[in-house]
């Protein structure tokens, strides 16, 4: 009979709140504090939902001459992307660039992030001078790159003179040039990132681990791995998109009509030089697909890995 | 889990000491520890009972000093190779790892083929009673289950030693008091060799066999819980050991044990704890409860008698707390069955033979080598 009772009231809904309807509404969640989301939403609007949406409107709408040479209707922006190979191949120049990068980015950082954790003599300038290089523009690294690193840079020069090698290596305005501005630019951000999620691991975990008998590559691979593990994929994602829309660098550093000839590089030139907006908003789109299929890739595997709090003050 | 398996004669701490960044943390801590002893480091928070538990378990390099165990040196041992089991002060728990695997860490880690992995991870949940959260995550667990996990983690792997760091400090009252029982029913029943680091003098009282006071990186005292709580070797033990009256005043007359000690029209009669000589200034302690209202069934004891007026007065229970103010203007605590009136003037007193009498300064001359106390003399 009791129970009978309590299923009925809590199957009915509870008595009708006596409060005022300002009070019920903001125990929603809804009063005046939601005006504070209105800069952020007319940002979000004017430069970013307004654009988009325009930029997939104009993918519809493809230029004659694209038409023409491709057929497709409606989608012969999409059938030109795919069946141009000068314009399909970017996709796998920029990933051979991004790729390689955002792991190395990563992997090289966790030791580093480590030995900077423990305290020591000269831990400040030496985290400053590994994080100094985001302070430079990529500008500044192509062109710093291009007179250290270059056919007649110091680096070449010095080379030659201890009798290394003979002739110039070509360090830069191909392939490798983006890749070492890649790594300069990515890397202390990659460092900073891992920095704050091992901080956020509590370090009497590595000590219980470490009385119990682990030593260290059974304590980074049974617990710190598994704990940075949800850190380390997001740096990755977020390297590997800092890498993937290289623009910059790929023209300055790079061979742009070759080994670097980058998606960004080609939405520029069929913007800049081809003034076809509809191809070049085809390309964008195709860039940020292909990033999402990657962080899709990354998140499903880092969805099967532990997600909770690592005891630390993160 | 029937005994312990790699078990050792004596432990021994020779001079153990810790330096951070030129400031001792601990100095000269000598101690020896027998198979299968409770002992307690016990002392305010930063007094270096962590230190010395950290550098034991080998988590932190000696600056000065030896530990063996039957004399073989381990200090230069890692602390992974060491075979001791701690309990942190926040459960360090591997959250990603289930209670089982959590347990099981240890067993893996020393190779211990699976079965018998399984059967022993068992038997310690069994120990600690968490058979039904054996698959959960620490994370799902309760402050008081999750400390019972760290437990069972440090002793399923049989270890030499035990380390305890403040292992009941975040857990609440009640819990605090089951933990205490459950940890030393855990000691009784495996034997094993335990220190445990803490701040709170009833637990460690009421749990070690033994007990180490520290301040300042410096020991005070090691005894018995009877040892400490009876005769306090000076103030700063005495202060820990709840005498938490500690008058300052002035040797007027010493007579074998019995001293007397005075200052402003304020006398009393004590016993000295430590040699004292007339005209030198003393800490007296004496415990709330052994400072009485005098009434028609309690008589002045020995002659001490002051007259004091009650500014607070405190429930407990059983008696109230009574705190006074002498006309001195002294801050006195009294233990009382009755509840004084806030406002009135009561008299008190107190037997000669519980009130202590200490030197004012902690060093002890005796334990000083020779070239401090030539510093000593030179400072006059």
């Amino acid at each position: 009979m009791s129970s009978s009772t309590v299923t009925e009231a809590t199957s009915t809904s509870p008595p009708k709140s006596t409060a005022s309807l300002r009070h019920r509404l903001a125990e929603r969640g809804v009063d005046a504090s939601l005006l504070m989301l209105v800069p952020a939403l007319v940002f979000a609007l004017a430069l970013f939902v307004y654009p988009f949406s325009y930029g997939i409107g104009l993918t519809f709408q493809p230029s004659p001459a694209i038409q023409q040479a491709w057929g497709g209707g409606l989608f012969a922006n999409y059938v030109a992307f795919f069946k141009d190979s000068f314009t399909f191949d970017s996709v796998w120049l920029t990933m051979r660039l991004a790729l390689p990068v955002a792991i190395f980015n990563v992997l090289a950082s966790i030791p580093v992030a480590f030995k900077l954790r423990q305290r020591f003599r000269g831990k400040k300038l030496l985290t400053t001078l590994v994080v100094l290089p985001i302070t430079l523009g990529t500008v500044l690294t192509a062109q710093g790159l291009l007179i250290f690193a270059g056919r007649q840079g110091w680096l070449n020069r010095f080379l030659i003179q201890i009798g290394l090698v003979d002739q110039p290596i070509a360090f830069v305005n191909n392939y490798w040039g983006v890749v070492f501005s890649l790594v300069i630019s990515g890397f202390p951000f990659a460092f900073l990132l891992i920095s704050s999620y091992l901080s956020g691991i509590d370090p009497s975990i590595e000590a219980a681990a470490r009385v119990m008998g682990a030593n260290w590559h059974q304590r980074f691979r049974r617990v710190i791995l598994p704990l940075l593990a949800p850190g380390l994929a997001t740096t990755s994602i977020l390297t590997f998109v800092l890498a993937f829309s290289v623009f910059p660098s790929a023209r300055l550093v790079g061979d742009a009509m070759g080994s670097t000839r980058v998606m960004s590089l080609m939405a520029f030139r069929a913007f800049g030089e081809q003034n076809d907006y509809p191809m070049a908003s085809t390309i964008a789109i195709m860039m940020g697909l292909v990033e999402l299929v990657v962080i899709a890739l990354v998140l499903v595997w880092r969805s099967s890995m532990y997600k909770g709090s690592t005891g630390g003050k993160g | 889990m029937t005994s312990a398996a790699k078990t050792f004669e004596s432990l021994e701490l020779h001079d153990v000491g810790r330096s951070f960044g030129g400031r001792n943390a601990l100095e000269d801590l000598n101690l020896t520890v027998r198979a299968g002893e409770f002992i307690a480091l016990l002392g305010p928070s930063g007094c270096g009972k962590s230190t010395a538990l950290n550098c034991i378990a080998g988590l932190l390099p000696l600056t000065h000093g030896q530990i063996l165990i039957d004399h073989k040196r381990v200090d230069t041992v890692a602390a992974e190779k060491r075979g001791f089991g701690m309990v942190f002060q926040n459960y360090a728990l591997f959250p990603h790892l289930t209670v089982e695997k959590n347990i099981a860490f240890g067993l893996q880690m020393r190779k211990v083929p699976k079965t018998e992995v399984k059967r022993r991870v068992a038997e310690a949940i069994a120990l600690v009673k968490l058979e039904e959260h054996a698959t959960k995550l620490p994370g799902q667990l309760s402050g008081g289950q999750q400390q019972r996990v760290a437990i069972a983690r440090a002793v399923v792997v049989e270890p030499r030693l035990v380390l305890m760091d403040e292992p009941l400090s975040n857990l609440d009252a009640k819990l605090r008091l089951e933990m205490r029982t459950e940890i030393r029913r855990l000691h009784q029943s495996l034997g094993l060799t335990t220190l445990y680091v803490t701040h709170d003098q009833e637990e460690a009282l009421s749990m070690a066999d033994r007990l180490v006071v520290l301040r300042e990186g410096r020991v005070q005292q090691v005894g018995t819980p009877q040892d400490l709580h009876n005769e306090p070797a000076n103030w700063h033990v005495a202060d820990f050991m709840g005498y938490r009256n500690l008058i300052d005043l002035f040797v007027t007359a010493v007579n074998g044990s019995t001293v007397t000690v005075e200052d402003k029209g304020f006398s009393l009669r004590g016993t000295a704890a430590q040699p004292v000589s007339v005209g030198e200034r003393v800490r007296v302690a004496i415990r709330p409860e052994d400072l009485v209202v005098v009434s028609e069934v309690v008589p002045v004891r020995g002659g001490n008698t002051t007259k004091a007026f009650v500014s607070v007065v405190e429930y407990h229970g059983r008696e109230f707390a009574v705190g006074v103010t002498t006309s001195e203007g002294r801050s006195l605590y009294v233990r009382s069955d009755q509840p004084p009136v806030v406002g009135s003037v009561i008299e008190l007193t107190a037997d000669p033979a519980r009130v202590l009498v200490f030197r004012a300064d902690l060093i002890d001359p005796s334990t000083l080598s020779v070239e401090e106390k030539e510093l000593a003399e030179v400072r006059g």
